[in-house]
């Protein structure tokens, strides 16, 4: 692992800002249809980050129309990534908030962090 | 089946993965390919078959006994570990001293990995031969990975030759065909291969090009 990482240290990427679970962000997925790109935008809570160097990845979880809940992995150096913005930082305990799921409305709500 | 046409000797670093094009995740297995020298050139009218014999490796002179050192010396190259014969239909193209490097390969070119894989040990018929084992439970008692009956009684009364058993897994010459080529860097000597290659890291690799493949425009 050590060996190939370094050799491809260059493909990680440096640009995005630091984000933890509990952050809710707007991820600008480069999205390709008919021979065009365009932008889409997916924002949602960052429920989990895991993996290392370039094999880690993120899952965003959002509430869509009619309350159904959508998550979306995606790896943290992909290309496909155009932008990563940070809109809110959340307060929270635990790494993984995979309690989230079982919750709705309200319940599911993180506090703001204060800085 | 296409011939043989070139080929490389190299150490398997590790497996990782990269993004392609379209950003999808490709798995690959990073080799260190060459750099490698032709050690020898066998022609159908000295020693009856087309091969080249390739170098990979430099050690100190230390590391190898008279016999290995006085044919490299002979070819006048440094010391190297490995000697490997590579088979093909023909040698034009290739002279003895010549260095081959991992650009003898190109993005998208089909190849065939040889290697040693990992040593598994002695392992029993589950994982040897892909055996079901016997029930976990309805009386089994203390044997449920084994493989069951071997044979008949009185007649034959002998277990046929061949039966399936445990015994001795992996650490043999493992030949993976038509792989892609993800990318070669000259540069760093590194071929990127997609999907897994044989044996353990740090093993020797040999990569040529694929018997397999569909023929290229030529």
């Amino acid at each position: 692992m050590e060996k190939t990482d370094a050799l491809l240290r260059p493909v990680l990427r440096e640009d995005l800002p630091d984000f933890r679970p509990g952050d809710t962000v707007k991820v600008h997925v480069r999205v390709v249809e008919g021979g065009k790109e365009r932008i889409q935008v997916f924002q949602g809570m960052v429920i989990r980050r895991q993996g290392s160097a370039i094999r880690e990845t993120f899952t965003c979880r959002k509430i869509s129309f009619n309350n159904v809940g959508v998550e979306r992995t995606f790896p943290v150096h992909s290309p496909m990534i155009a932008k990563l913005e940070i809109v809110t930082h959340g307060d929270v305990r635990r790494a993984k908030l995979y309690y989230l799921r079982s919750r709705v409305g309200r319940a599911a709500k993180v506090k703001e962090k204060r800085f | 089946m296409a011939d043989v046409t070139k080929g490389i000797l190299g150490t398997k670093i590790g497996m990782t993965q990269i993004f392609d094009e379209a950003s999808r995740v490709i798995p690959v297995t990073v080799v260190q390919a060459g750099p490698c020298r032709i050690s020898a050139v066998r022609s159908p009218e000295k020693d009856g078959y087309s091969a080249i014999q390739l170098a990979f490796g430099e050690v100190p002179e230390r590391k190898l006994n008279r016999p290995e050192l006085g044919h490299l010396k002979t070819v006048s190259l440094p010391p190297m570990r490995h000697l490997v014969e590579l088979r093909l239909a023909t040698t034009d193209g290739f002279e003895l001293g010549q260095e081959i490097l991992a650009d003898v390969f190109a993005k998208g070119e089909r190849v065939d990995v040889v290697a040693n894989s990992k040593g598994k040990g002695f392992s029993g018929v589950m994982r040897r031969h892909g055996f079901k084992g016997l029930s976990s439970s309805h009386g089994t008692e203390r044997k449920h990975r084994s493989p069951g009956s071997v044979g008949a009684s009185a007649t034959p009364s002998r277990i046929f030759k061949g039966m399936k058993m445990g015994g001795h897994l992996g650490a043999g010459r493992v030949t993976i065909l038509n792989l892609e080529v993800v990318e070669a860097d000259p540069r760093r000597n590194l071929l990127l291969i997609r999907g897994a290659v044989p044996g353990p890291n740090g093993c020797l690799v040999l990569v040529r090009s694929s018997v397999r493949a569909k023929e290229a425009k030529a």
